[in-house]
């Protein structure tokens, strides 16, 4: 029998036990779409871990100190290449050299001091430090009331939220938490006066020096540290850490990075390298090279310490991840497959019914010259279309259920004042293969019923009424 | 001359030392018990007995629905015990053609369904298909109920139906079993006279079982009796060759 008549002889048959066949079609469809669940939930799930990950830079990021700092991470690698004094200090020049190095996307000066900060006529004394403009996709600033800074060299402030309820004098209780929001209205665009140290290069060291005269006027390099003011308007106040990579030394007031640069602020590092510069070039404490995939992270690390610098990277914690989330979803999966299972007992059970109910129908059939195969590729086509309509609605009861949960889980998040997640991914490739399971599991299901019917004796089967 | 025309003819059905016994429980029913004939194309045979004679046992091994337990059946020149299962559904589907004494039409399907299901198994291109059904249901007087299922049918149409079905497929022989059995004598009749008409037309070979002696004596040329499974008789019809005769000499 051609194909196409297999397939309306099936379709017709279902047709004539309309009831029978959509329930269990509908049957199949609830364990696909608890499959579907299950693995679009775990899918989500890794998704979102990934997300955060590539968010926080931890992974993508590697800090260069100098050796000069012995305060810096990394004091085993002074073993190995220079000794600190010998090693080169970390300049524009040096960060210019990271960001050439194939594979990474920026290299950036970080600037931190801790300063005094004036609002309402009140000081305040925090660390303050200096963002690239493309922290603006960090995850801290997902959940910000106000906005990102309008441009780099912005006098425009982002405040952390504990710094924020600083400024007005509030203290959060246990159990009482107040709300970014609460404590955004009042702040957003108020201005904030802050105190720095700026460093300024004196006439005769404005000029680099060369040979034995140029060694002396090194010798004698001098700047002065005069105090300034600067006015910053605040935009934005954030719940999470932007700055969670450095640990202790968390700043809690962040201003566009070229603003901080050109402010000139007097850094650690430049009391430590006078004795050794370089004509007045400033320095800084740490460089953050960000680095286009966490798998470029050793070969840059490499590049810079051959340079003379130290490094610190966290190692790339993603391929655990991934073994995580491979296992869960296999356990999710299982237990999806579970509902799938029982509804493939029903698709046995429906086709059995089936051969006994048509049992004559199978005994005309052969009489007037059908063959096993034919038979038997009727059953199979008819487990196969059961299995392709209960696959395809499954994907849309599965679809729907991971939208209603996700919607749920929004809401929730929401009341508890954090920001939307998209914990639900139903990928194409689930899509599909969530239908061709679904079919395979249909045919296997048909697979002893088609043989049945195929093997029926068809003196007996014309005898039955 | 007919007597050489009756041995010119080949033989379409060989029928050698037939055997068909079944078990139940401790005894065992001999059907059909060391049975042999021949029987020639274009032949119209009536196998008569009574009940449980083993008349419809023969017929379904000749129809290649059964496998007897020993002995030969030779059709066109095949032995079917040599036929494998595939085979045999094509033997089915293309050299016989079968009319049950309860039709046994698919009663979920309209007639223009039914008949075409032959049709379908043969892989005929379904562009062809409606052309065939239509003209074989046309030639049965059914033309103008191609849309009903077999419930809104009396017991002749149905029997018609279900030649249109046994031939559409042209097959060389047509095995009946009682078509006549659930009819009234007056519709009997009138499938009696289409299966007379498709004997003498095509010169299609016809095998038809009955109980009733003066159907068989009216329309088959040849009348087998059987009893406990044996063949008992083997005489041509006096009857049907005196009515025939004149015609042919015509």
């Amino acid at each position: 029998m051609k194909r196409y008549d297999v397939t309306e002889l099936a379709l017709r048959n279902l047709r004539e036990s309309l009831l029978r066949n959509s329930l269990t079609t509908i049957g199949i469809s609830v364990g696909v779409a608890s499959l579907v669940a299950m693995l679009a939930l775990g899918i989500g799930l890794q998704q979102l871990a990934g997300r955060r990950l590539e968010k926080s830079g931890l992974f993508d990021t590697v800090v260069v100190t100098s050796r000069r700092d012995l305060r810096s991470f990394g004091h085993e690698q002074e073993q190995n290449g220079p000794s600190p004094a010998e090693s080169p200090s970390l300049t524009e020049t040096a960060r210019q050299k990271f960001q050439e190095l194939p594979n990474v996307s920026e290299a950036y000066p970080d600037i931190r001091f801790i300063t005094e900060l004036r609002y309402q006529d009140k000081p305040h004394l925090t660390m303050v430090s200096g963002l690239p403009f493309s922290a603006k996709n960090n995850e801290a600033f997902e959940g910000q009331q106000g906005r990102f800074f309008s441009s780099d060299s912005a006098a425009e402030v982002i405040l952390q939220k504990a710094f924020a309820e600083e400024l007005l004098g509030r203290k959060q209780n246990a159990g009482d938490e107040i709300s970014v929001a609460e404590l955004a209205k009042p702040l957003l665009g108020s201005e904030l006066t802050m105190r720095y140290a700026e460093r300024t290069s004196t006439p005769e060291t404005a000029q680099p020096a060369s040979g034995k005269a140029g060694a002396e006027a090194a010798a004698g390099a001098s700047y002065s540290v005069v105090s300034h003011e600067q006015k910053l308007t605040i935009v934005g106040v954030c719940d999470l850490d932007p700055d969670s990579m450095r640990g202790q030394m968390r700043a809690r007031l962040f201003i566009p990075l070229k603003l901080a640069l050109t402010l000139h602020v007097m850094q650690p590092s430049e009391w430590r390298d006078t004795t050794n510069l370089a004509g007045g070039t400033p320095t800084y404490t740490t460089v953050e090279v960000r680095v286009k995939s966490p798998k470029y992270v050793p070969a840059v690390e490499d590049a810079i310490k051959k340079m003379g610098f130290n490094t610190f990277s966290i190692v790339d914690a993603t391929k655990n991840l991934r073994q995580f989330f491979a296992v869960l979803d296999l356990f999710l999966g299982i237990f999806g497959s579970l509902a799938l299972a029982v509804a493939s007992i029903g698709i046995v059970n429906t086709l059995v019914m089936a051969i006994l109910e048509r049992r004559r129908e199978i005994g005309i059939m052969k009489a007037v010259g059908a063959s096993d195969a034919d038979v038997r590729g009727l059953f199979f086509a008819e487990a196969g279309a059961m299995g392709i309509f209960g696959g395809a609605l499954g994907v849309a009861l599965g679809w729907t259920i991971g939208r209603v949960i996700n919607f749920g889980t929004n809401v929730y998040l929401k009341r508890q004042h954090f920001p939307p997640e998209q914990i639900w991914s139903v990928p194409w490739w689930l899509v599909i293969g969530a239908i061709v399971f679904s079919i395979v599991v249909s045919l296997l299901s048909g697979l002893y019923p088609a043989g049945r019917a195929a093997k029926l004796d068809p003196v007996q089967a014309l005898r039955y009424e | 001359m007919m007597a050489t025309d009756e041995t010119n003819r080949s033989v379409a059905i060989h029928i050698e030392d037939l055997c068909r016994h079944y078990h139940m429980g401790e005894s065992l029913i001999r059907a059909v018990d060391g049975v042999s004939l021949e029987i020639k194309a274009g032949e119209f045979v009536a196998l008569l007995g009574a009940s449980g004679s083993g008349k419809s046992s023969l017929l379904n091994l000749v129809a290649g629905l059964d496998r007897p337990t020993s002995g030969r059946v030779v059709v066109e020149g095949h032995d079917l015990a040599d036929l494998s299962r595939e085979q045999l559904a094509k033997y089915r589907l293309h050299t016989v053609g079968m009319v049950f004494q309860s039709f046994n039409l698919v009663a979920s399907m309209s007639l223009l369904e039914n008949v075409e299901l032959p049709l379908r198994f043969a892989e005929v291109d379904r562009r062809q298909r409606h052309g065939l059904v239509t003209k074989a249901l046309d030639r049965v007087g059914l033309g103008a109920r191609v849309h009903h299922r077999p419930a809104e049918l009396s017991g002749g149409e149905q029997q018609r139906a279900s030649l249109a079905r046994a031939l559409i497929n042209q097959p060389r022989i047509l095995l009946a079993d009682e078509p006549t059995g659930n009819l009234d004598s007056r519709t009997g009749t009138e499938i009696m006279n289409f299966i007379r008409e498709f004997n003498e037309s095509p010169g299609m070979t016809v095998v038809m079982v009955t109980h009733e002696r003066t159907l068989a004596e009216r329309y088959a040329k040849r009348m087998i009796f059987l009893a406990d499974g044996k063949l008992v008789d083997d005489e041509p019809n006096p009857t049907t060759e005196m009515a025939v005769s004149p015609g042919e000499a015509q």
